[in-house]
Parts: C-alpha cells; structure tokens; sequence
C-alpha cells in the first residue's frame, strides 16, 4: 500500500487485536466502524452531507453573504443571480443566507429532540422490559395510548396547546417521538433479560439502576441509535411541517419549513421560494436515513 | 466445617395453577474443601438446585444454610458474595459488549472493594490468562479462555464456595483436562468448597469426593468417589449413568457375553 | 465385519477450502481413507474439519469452498464428476446423513409421518394406504412405543432422541449403502443415545453398509466403531481399529486419551494436550 510509514503503522496498531490499553480496544472498534463506513458508499455519503449541515449550521455567519434578515423590498423576489445565489423572498431577504441558519434551527430542532427523546425512551421501555409484571403493563399501556395517534396529528394537537414557538414544537416533537423509542428499547431488553451474563450480575449484587445502564445500555445502545438516525429524516418533516403550518419557528426567525410555506404564495412567479428549502429538507432526510441503515450494519452486534 | 447444609429442598417454578415443582425434598451438605457432586439426565433439576444455593430461584422450601448462616429467600450482598455460579455455556456468560476487565471490575464496583487493579491482576494470573487479556472482548477468546474468565469473575469476590454448572460441557476434552485441573489447584490453593453438576460421571468422579445420582427432581443415590470408582453404587439408575461415561454397551456383544460360560 | 474388504467410498487426497477476507483457509488438508462395511469413526476437536469432510463427501459443502481431491469414488459414481442431478438422486437414497439435530433434516411443515410416506412412495411406488402402514410399521422398527401418535406429530413436537429416531426409520426404508452420522448423539442423554445407537448399530450390521460416525466422543467412538480415523487441524494423523484404541501411536491420539477423565483408570491430574506444530506437518 502507498501509505506513508507512520500512517501504516497507526493502522496497524488500530487494526491489531493485540490490545495493550482500553484506550487501544477502544479506538480499535472506532477505526474499525470508521473502515466499514468507508466501505459502505451510501451510508458514507449520508454521513458525508450530515457532516456538511453541521459545519454549515456552526459557520454560518461566515458562510452566508447577506444578513438573513435584512429585508429590501426594492430586491424583493429577484431570481437567482451571481448576487443572490438562491433569490430573495417577498421581503427581499437573502434566500441562500436563510438556508444556512435554517440548518441551525434544523439542527437546533433535530438534536434537541433526540437528547430529550433518548433517555426517555430507553428509561421507560427498558425498565418494563426488565421488571415486567404491573411495571410493564403500566409503562406500556401509556406508550400504546401515544402510539395510537398519527405522529403528526399528536405534534399538531401539542404545539396548538403549548402555543406556536420553536421550544414548544421541540416538545410536541419529542412527545411523538419516544414511543418507538421505549418500544424498541423493551423488546431488545427482553431478548437479553435472561442472559446468562446479566444472571451473573445480579447474583454478584448489582442493583436495577446499574443492570440498566451497565449492561443493558451498552447492548441496546446500537439498535437505539440507529432508529434515531432513521427517525431525524422524520423530525425534520415534522418540524417542517409544523413550520408550513406557522406553528413552528415563528417570524423572521429562518426555518425551512416556514420558507417553503410563505414562499407557495409565489409559487408560479418565484419557484425559488419553496423549492430551495424543499430540496435542502429532502436531502437532510435522505441523508439521515441512509446514514442510519448504514449504522445498522456496522453497529448491530449481530454483524459482529 | 460444614460450609452447606440443604435440608429438605424443594424448588418449584410459576405460579398458581401452573406452578410445578422441579426438585422435590432433597437434602445434602458439604464439608469445607469438599466437592460435592450433581449429575443426572436433563431436566433432571440439577441447574435448579444451584440457582437455589445461589440465590437465583426464589421458590423454595425447606432450609438452607451457608456456613452455618440460615439463608432466607432474600439474600444481602455478603451473603450474594459468599457463593459464585459458574455457568455451563462460556459464549452467553460474559458480557460480549464489555471488555474483560470491566467484567471483572463490575464486581468489585458493587461490593465497594479496595485495590480493584491489583485484584484483577491476581485473578487473572489465578485463572492462567495474561494480564493483557483485561482489555480484550470476549468475541475474541475461545470457549476455554471465556471459561477462565467465567471463573476469574466468581473468584474476583473471595467466596467460600464456588458452584459449577457443567463447566466443562461445551468444551473440547483437551480443554476440558486444562479446566478440570485448574479447578483442582484452585480448590487446593484458595480452600474452596465446590458443588459441581455435570452430566458425566467420569468427569464428577475425577473432582468430586461425594456425587447426588438425581432423576426427575430427587436423588436416587449419595454416591461416594470411593464406590464410582470401585464400582460398588447401589443404584441401578447409577450403573446405567457409569456405563454411559464409558461409552455404548453394544447389546449383541452383551448379550454374546453372556452365553459364554464365565 | 462381514466382507470389510468390500469398499464403498474411496477418498484419496482430498481438501477443502474456504477463501475468507484475510486469506485461504484449509479446513481439510489432505486427506484419505476408505469405508467398507463397518462403522468408521472421525474424531478430534471442534474445528478440526470432520463436518467439512462429511459434507464434502455428499457434495454439500457452502457455495464458496473449493475441494479438491485425487480420487472420490462412491461405488460405481465418481463423486468428482457426477452432475449436481445425478447428486440429487444419490443423496438420501444411497448416501445418507443424519445431523446432530434432526429438526434441521426434517421438513417443518410437513408431519413426520407424511414425510416418511413419502420416502415409501418413492422408493417403493406404494398407494398412500400401504404407504401408510408401512411407515407405522418402520416406526415400530425404530422402537417407537405410539407410532399412531407420532405419525402426526410435527418435527418441533419429537424430541431429540425421537427424532433420530425417525431419521433412521427414513433409512430402512430408502436403503443407503452409506450413512454419515455428524455427532448423531452429542445432544442427547445417555440412556436416549444407548437406545439410537443400537437401533443404528442394528441397521449398520443388518443391511451389511457401511456409516461414517462423526464424533468428539473418545469413549464412544471407541465402543461403537470398528475403525477410527482421528482428525487435527484438517489433517489425518492416525487411523487405528477401535479396539487398539489405547495402542495409538501419534502423540495427539495419546494426548486426547490422557486428557480423559476415566472411571476405570483415575488420576489425581489430567494430562493436558501439548501441541507440536511438527503435527501439521505431512
Ligand atoms: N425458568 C423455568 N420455568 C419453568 N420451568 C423451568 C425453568 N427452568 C427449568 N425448568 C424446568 O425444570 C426442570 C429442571 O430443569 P434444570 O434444573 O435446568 O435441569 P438440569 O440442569 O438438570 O438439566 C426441567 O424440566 C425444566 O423444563
Ligand atoms: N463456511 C465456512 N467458511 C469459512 N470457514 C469455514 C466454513 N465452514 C467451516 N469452516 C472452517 O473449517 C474448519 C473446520 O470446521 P468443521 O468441519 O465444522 O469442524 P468440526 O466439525 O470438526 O468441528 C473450521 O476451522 C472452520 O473455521
Ligand atoms: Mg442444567
Ligand atoms: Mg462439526
């Protein structure tokens, strides 16, 4: 291989079973995902335009060109040009700088869900799987209940009662969300309730609390993740659609879904108005999902 | 020294109308240092028993006592620590997403002990494994090594008694002869008291000093070592357990056998 | 054994291996030996290649591996050249196999009895009644104690034991000239497999065939063969008569023996198995 000498003997020392520390196991299976990412071009380009929002999101007062804000009426819905790469809207805003920030209230949304929705649904779905009985019952009568409605429907009937604003569309986001989630999480506790490893645990002493978070986590982790990658691209509609509905982000506050829905007044005469941030949310959904089926397979336990 | 005394065991498991009762009134017990040994056909409920001993199944009758201590269906931590299990099969008994060193760790975090490194380090050396193994996975031993292990982790806690649950069943017999003898030191060196269930009298009769012949939840016989090897068991079920170890009994040889004049 | 010069397989020099992502593995190096009318058994460590070997032989091996051989003759078929069609008609009728767990060689949807019908029809163009019949019959050979009852069961309602049971009643019937057994008993108790392995032992030395018993059971094998063929790392080392078992020469033969526990011959320390890389040399 044409790789230079310290790059090949970093790989072998990454690539070697051989462990001398945790740290060496541990950036072992790292680089080992990391390889298997690479091997996989539709996961990696996934991850590869998910990697693309973040830095755009964290640089965006350096990436756009125009204030987001800053409205002209004299520039008002002008077609794309060298100025204006992406048009202006019906304030004669800069459509391309609003897209930029609308990948920070994206991102904003799509993160702030999944860290409420996470811990949520792995506490709620591993701790009924684990205890079972009236706890299981319980737990996952109420996940049914949540399950039943239309995730979008549920969103809407939230965010009407919390009353429009992007905090409360991250909680009437997270409210949809973590149903699943629990699901998920107990049937994967299930399946390892009865392991011979998690026996031994509990006859040397460990507690619920600890079972749950030392041993259970780490092997529902992947499973978990994975559904949440798959789940952003569903997020990001939502919050879109929340948006379109004005229930979302509100004024001038930059939110692709509230861009695309101010924007189909015009749609015959400024076609850059929806269609911009329309292809921006397909492409972040997208990516999000071949990025989550490609976790599936590096991460499952059962590939490895 | 009597390290376990069973009087009158009966385990049993469900509830109501579907409860069923696996092992019916036996009763044993087991000096200091002696290995007291289990084996029968199965299903036969010699898993059961060692999950009672161990604190596993909470459906029993009867009386246990731990060094002289009455245990109750609800256990303390220092009584849990008194008694290990090491389970039969060596794939599905350790954590495959923790490396061997926080298997062996984990222990010692809940029971709050002192000097973690050092004694992980001695237990390894203990169980014959390199120190370096602490930070493999197990995906990356072999049944004999995630054996070792296994026992590493029971004897990470100091306990007075270690119960086996075929430990050597799924293993190869060279493998096999490598854990039996390491069993063997151990008992010696840390002054263990074993109960070992297996299904082979060969191998219960090379660790053991005094062998429970079960069928369907009882036991037909308390064997000693002594009468295994010298062939002198009461038991019919016994002698059929015996010639199963030695291998199969060819009935037209038998049978050949036993038209000819002595 | 009656007749052991008549030989029924022949294997001369055969391999197989397995191209994986680091490389070539040789699972079966090498090897050659031949089946009359007796009880062959192959017998070494898990990995050692005795499954690879048996599937081989039957031309079941995984897509992926290659095999290679001097000679693989099976009677009059040359395994070697023999299409996938003719392969087809000689599995099941004139080689036979029976695995450690019969649910995998039984067709889930389909009752036991049905499938052993079915064998009877094809081998000997019965009506379904005399089909039927027969198979209670067959089932009755096997010592099934309700053959009515069992005749109805579905592969996942027989236990273990039953189920080889009825492996070999399929047997009688189709009338192989050669079974491979791949660890028939390893998963049963001993008194279940006592019971199979004379019923197996009954067919072998009645039909006057010849059976390949895959085992890691040194006791066993010991007692049930005639020949044993001992297998390590893919290689042949030693093939010895059964009964001269305890004779054998090569120095893992005699680590295997000494690594038994043994009721007749105790020991205070079980010898453990040193292994010599010069062994994976031939
Ligand atoms: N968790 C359980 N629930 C109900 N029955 C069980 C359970 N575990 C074991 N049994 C039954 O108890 C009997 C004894 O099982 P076990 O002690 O595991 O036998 P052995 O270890 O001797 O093979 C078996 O008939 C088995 O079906
Ligand atoms: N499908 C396969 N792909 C790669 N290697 C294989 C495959 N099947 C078997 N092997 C290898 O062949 C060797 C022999 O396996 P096997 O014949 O199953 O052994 P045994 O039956 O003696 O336990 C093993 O080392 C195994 O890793
Ligand atoms: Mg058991
Ligand atoms: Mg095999």
């Amino acid at each position: 291989m044409a790789k230079s000498g310290t790059f090949s003997n970093l790989h072998d020392w990454l690539i070697s079973e051989d462990f001398t520390s945790s740290r060496q196991a541990r950036l072992h299976s790292v680089y080992l995902g990391w390889r298997s990412l690479i091997a996989n071009p539709l996961a990696f380009a996934g991850f590869a335009i998910v990697l693309l929002l973040i830095i755009v999101a964290a640089l965006a007062p350096v990436i756009a060109v125009h204030d987001p804000f800053a409205q002209d009426f004299l520039k008002a819905l002008q077609a794309p040009s060298a100025a204006h790469w992406f048009g202006t809207d019906e304030f004669g805003r800069d459509v391309f700088s609003r897209l930029v920030y609308g990948a920070r209230t994206t991102l904003y949304i799509t993160i702030l869900v999944t860290i409420i929705v996470a811990p949520i649904g792995f506490v709620i779905g591993a701790t009924a799987g684990y205890l079972g009985g009236w706890v299981d019952v319980v737990l996952m009568r109420i996940t049914d209940i949540f399950l039943s409605f239309p995730s979008l429907v549920l969103a809407l009937a939230f965010s009407a009662a919390l009353g429009p604003g992007i905090e409360n569309a991250v909680i009437a986001i997270a409210l949809t969300v973590w149903p699943p989630i629990a699901r998920l999480a107990r049937a994967e506790t299930l399946t390892f309730r009865h392991a011979d490893f998690v026996i031994a645990a509990e006859l040397q002493g460990a507690g619920t609390g600890r079972i749950l978070l030392r041993h259970i986590v780490p092997l529902c982790a992947p499973s978990i993740i994975v559904r949440l990658t798959l789940n952003m691209s569903s997020i990001i509609l939502t919050a879109a659609g929340l948006g379109f509905l004005g229930l979302g982000a509100q004024p001038p506050m930059a939110e692709w879904g509230a861009m695309a829905a101010s924007g189909r007044q015009y749609l015959l005469d400024a076609w850059w108005l929806t269609t911009v941030p329309g292809i921006a949310i397909l492409t972040v959904s997208l990516a999000f999902n071949l990025l989550g089926d490609g976790l599936r397979d590096i991460m499952d336990p059962r590939n490895g | 020294m009597t390290m376990i005394k069973a009087q009158h065991l009966a385990v049993s498991y469900g509830h109501g109308d579907t409860a069923l009762k696996v092992v019916k009134d036996v009763s044993f017990e087991a000096q200091k240092g002696e290995t007291f040994g289990l084996v029968g056909e199965s299903g036969c409920g010699k898993s059961t028993i060692l999950g009672a001993l161990a604190g596993r199944n909470k459906q029993w009758t009867g009386s246990i006592e731990i060094e002289g201590e009455t245990i109750g269906q609800k256990r303390t931590r220092a009584q849990l620590a008194k008694q290990q299990l090491v389970f039969q099969d060596p794939f599905g008994s350790i954590h495959p997403r923790h490396t061997i060193g926080r298997t062996l760790l984990e222990p010692l975090e809940i029971h709050g002990k002192d000097r973690r490194q050092e004694r992980i380090e001695k237990v390894l050396t203990d169980v014959g494994l390199p120190l370096k193994f602490r930070y493999r996975y197990p995906h990356q031993l072999s049944g004999g090594q995630r054996q070792r292990v296994a026992i590493a982790r029971a004897l990470i806690l100091e306990p007075k008694i270690l119960l086996l649950d075929e430990p050597t069943s799924a293993l190869d017999v060279s493998i096999q002869a490598e854990i039996l003898n390491l069993l063997k030191d151990l008992r010696e060196r840390e002054k263990l008291t074993y109960i070992l269930v297996s299904h082979d009298l060969a191998v219960v009769a090379h660790l053991c000093d005094r062998v429970a012949i079960m069928q369907s939840g009882g036991f037909v016989e308390i064997a000693t070592r002594q009468q295994l090897l010298e062939n002198t068991v009461e038991h019919p079920y016994t002698r059929i357990l015996m010639d199963g170890s030695r291998g199969y009994v060819s009935e037209k040889r038998e049978r050949n056998s036993a038209a000819l004049p002595a | 054994m009656a007749n052991t010069s008549d030989t029924i397989l022949t294997v001369e020099n055969m391999s197989v291996e397995f191209p994986t992502l680091t490389g070539v593995t040789t699972a079966v190096h090498d090897v050659s030996f031949t089946v009359g009318r007796e009880k062959v058994g192959i017998i070494g460590e898990s990995g050692s290649g005795k499954s690879t070997t048996g599937r081989a032989i039957m031309r079941l091996q995984p897509p992926q591996a290659i095999v290679k051989a001097n000679r693989m003759q099976f009677e009059d078929v040359d395994l070697m050249t023999a299409s996938e069609e003719e392969m087809r008609s000689i599995r099941g009728r004139r080689i036979a196999m029976i695995l450690q767990d019969p649910k995998y060689s039984l067709n889930p949807v389909m009752t036991v009895g049905e499938q052993i019908s079915e064998t009877v029809i094809l081998h000997e163009r019965a009506t379904r009644q005399e089909a039927r019949n027969r198979t209670l019959a067959m089932l009755e050979r096997v010592n099934i104690r309700d053959p009515e009852r069992v005749f109805d069961l579905y592969p996942h309602e027989v236990s273990g034991g039953m189920g080889q049971r009825i492996m070999i009643s399929m047997m009688l019937i189709a009338q192989p000239s050669l079974i491979i057994a791949d660890e028939p008993t390893s998963a049963l108790d001993v008194t279940v497999r006592q019971q199979v392995l004379t019923i197996l032992d009954d067919l072998v030395v009645e039909r006057n065939i010849g059976l390949i018993f895959i085992s890691h059971d040194l006791n066993l094998v010991r007692s049930f063969c005639d020949r044993v063929i001992i297998m390590y790392a893919g290689r042949v080392v030693e093939t010895i008569t059964a009964a001269d078992l305890d004779q054998a020469q090569h120095p893992y033969t005699r680590g295997l023996l000494n690594a038994l526990p043994s009721l007749d011959r105790p020991k205070d320390r079980l010898e453990v198995l040193r292994r010599d890389p010069a062994w994976l040399e031939n």
